[in-house]
């Protein structure tokens, strides 16, 4: 009786009904809504890249894909926009940079994993974060300023040596100067290993304890242990974490737009200078108009297409990859 | 299987040699040829840290002075001496601004996915999407800012190079946010629970403050990347000589940009400025995420 003569305010301070359970609903709406903006600013770059860009695509049609000339402002004639000459530079230095940075970051991976002495561990760890830390803007006045004029003697004695062999000589064709596809492929792969590595890691440290145990204890070598355990385990997690490196080489933009060249260009002379599509972007936004922005733009959106494609398929595979290594581990 | 037998005597009693000099030599050859490459490997992630850290601080220190840090940009690329000055100060406000707007917002998606998405599909997806959002190239977030809001406003301003900064850093926040709130004991939120507080108060005055720490340096992080961005920044903040405080009046500029519109000339008064200009950012990057690491290790939440 006692009980429920007492006053509704002393009941409210025990359970705060009314107000606090408005509070939970608003707090729940409000965290979802700020959840949400991510799906808002991704779906609006889209809308809004699209709809800029539409004077080029229109003007171009399907050829803003397939031609290979860029003439902003011709002498005569239409403007012409064509990405495949960017396209072809985006992609031949994004491969460079993988056929540099994946097996260095695989080493380094194992290194972390299943080589390195305590001590060293921690240092190597703060290598690669150093490395990622640094500003992509630095790599590029490096690679403009040291790198470029240093490796001029090198790719020239590459082209010497190999220059005469048919399939070679026109890879290592003539050096015209050190900005080229080869050094923006290179200052792109010191930029990627961190990211390759830090996930392969990862991988590689859910493989279960007892398959390698197994393995050593079967007679392997370390060596014959990392390749019939390690590497069968950790396969598909790994082409991921090559994906995600590829999708930020393809979209880094300011060391490649200070190291490539800047020309328009397809060739299979990896000493010739060349551009990608971002840095055509950077370069060129600044003194655009009209359709000329439009196209640029347009560049933004294949840009936009390609990587969040290429982050999608690796994001399901390293996701795919390490469900199932929790599932063996258990 | 006796265990106090010698090694040695092993194969006379019949069974396999399992000693080191057994194994064939091209086994033995290829193990050490691994070995190797694992090392070489190691070694050549170094050489370039090594050699960038060597030449920045290098020549960096050659121009660094207090009027490096406290004057005018010169007008002219050919002029000697000047400072970054603006730069610097564009830098910290637009960073600074950037994280204002995405550190809250972040750590709040971050509580909608831990604390009331957990594994829903919509949750799920906007994770998934989160990561995608990591992999954007910044130029194209540059692009995006330019269209919705410098075309909007008709002026390139600091506000437009934080709002793309910030951009990039949401879901990096969300991320490490939620890596931060899964860690934290699910008794603490019982414990609260039982206490009769709302799941509201109980988020913001019990699971955020044991993970405060690690969302902290996660965020420094996030903020550290972001400082080194340039891209944006050149489309969307334009371009200023004198200090410019104001985010949403007139043009700005950030140490990235004059990097790279001073490496891109082939004056050497020029090129000396973009080595001072990246010392500077360096520092500011690193002394972020020096911080940041000083956080984490020091108040972490244990991992049981």
């Amino acid at each position: 009786m006692t009980l429920t003569n007492k006053p509704p305010t002393a009941r409210s301070t025990l359970s705060q009904r009314g107000s606090s359970a408005l509070g939970d609903r608003v707090f729940s709406w409000w965290t979802l809504g700020t959840g949400l903006l991510v799906l808002a600013i991704l779906g609006l770059i889209l809308i809004t890249t699209v709809r800029e860009a539409w004077p080029a695509f229109d003007a171009m049609g399907l050829r803003f894909l397939t031609e290979r000339t860029w003439d902003p402002n011709p002498a005569a004639g239409d403007a012409i926009f064509g990405a495949l000459s960017f396209a072809f530079g985006t992609a031949i230095s994004s491969l460079i940079a993988l056929l540099f940075a994946v097996p260095v970051s695989v080493g380094i991976a194992l290194f972390l994993t299943e080589l390195a002495p305590r001590r060293l561990r921690g240092p190597a760890v703060t290598v690669i974060d150093l490395l990622a830390a640094v500003p992509s803007v630095v790599f590029g006045l490096w690679g403009i300023l040291v790198v470029a004029p240093a490796m001029v003697p090198v790719y020239q004695w590459l082209h010497d040596v190999f220059g005469g062999i048919p399939v070679l000589g026109s890879i290592f064709g003539p050096v015209s100067s050190g900005r080229n596809f080869m050094t923006a492929g290179l200052i792109l792969a010191i930029m990627v290993t961190p990211i390759i590595t830090s996930i392969t890691r990862e991988v590689f440290s859910t493989v279960p304890r007892a398959d390698k145990d197994a393995a050593l204890a079967l007679g392997a070598t370390r060596w014959e242990m990392i390749r019939g355990a390690v590497f069968p385990h950790s396969f598909g997690g790994v082409v991921g974490a090559v994906m995600l490196g590829l999708g930020r080489a393809m979209g880094e933009t300011i060391a490649v737009a200070l190291v490539i060249g800047g020309a328009t260009n397809i060739t299979a002379n990896l000493f010739a200078p060349g551009n990608s599509m971002a840095a055509v972007i950077v370069q060129q936004f600044g003194e655009s108009t009209g359709t000329f922005t439009a196209a640029l733009i347009g560049l933004g959106v294949v840009l936009f297409a390609m990587t969040v494609l290429i982050n999608v398929l690796a994001q399901t595979v390293v996701r795919r990859a390490e469900a199932r290594m929790k599932g063996s581990v258990a | 299987m006796s265990v106090t037998a010698p090694p040695a005597t092993r194969p006379a009693t019949g069974g396999p040699d399992l000693t080191r000099a057994a194994l064939s030599g091209r086994r033995r050859f290829t193990n050490h040829l691994a070995t190797a490459a694992i090392w070489g490997a190691v070694l050549l992630a170094v050489i370039p840290l090594a050699l960038v850290a060597y030449t920045v601080i290098g020549k960096g220190a050659g121009v660094m002075s207090l009027s490096f840090l406290t004057e005018d940009i010169p007008n002219s690329y050919r002029r000697e001496g000047g400072g970054m000055a603006p730069a610097i100060i564009g830098t910290l406000v637009i960073t600074g601004a950037a994280a204002l707007m995405a550190i809250p917002l972040g750590v709040f998606g971050a509580i909608y996915l831990n604390e009331y998405g957990k594994q829903k599909p919509l949750a799920r997806v906007i994770r998934l999407m989160a990561d995608v959002m990591t992999g954007v190239p910044s130029i194209v977030m540059g692009l995006f800012v330019y269209i919705s809001w410098v075309l909007l406003v008709g002026q390139q301003t600091g506000f437009a190079g934080a709002l793309a900064l910030a951009c990039l850093m949401l879901p990096v926040v969300i991320r490490s946010s939620e890596e931060m709130l899964r860690l934290v004991p699910e008794e603490l939120r019982q414990a609260s629970m039982a206490l009769g507080a709302r799941k509201w108060k109980t988020t913001l005055t019990v699971v955020l403050p044991a993970a405060i720490s690690g969302i902290t340096s996660g965020s420094l992080l996030a903020v550290a990347r972001a400082a080194g961005e340039t891209a944006p920044i050149i489309i969307v903040t334009g371009i200023v000589f004198t200090p410019n405080w104001n985010l949403f009046d007139g043009s700005n500029t950030a140490l990235p940009a004059q990097i790279f519109r001073n490496a891109s000339t082939s004056f050497p008064a020029a090129q000396d400025r973009a080595w001072g200009a990246a010392l500077t950012l360096i520092v500011i990057v690193l002394s972020f995420t020096v911080i940041a690491r000083f956080i984490s290790s020091r108040f972490a939440i244990k991992e049981r």
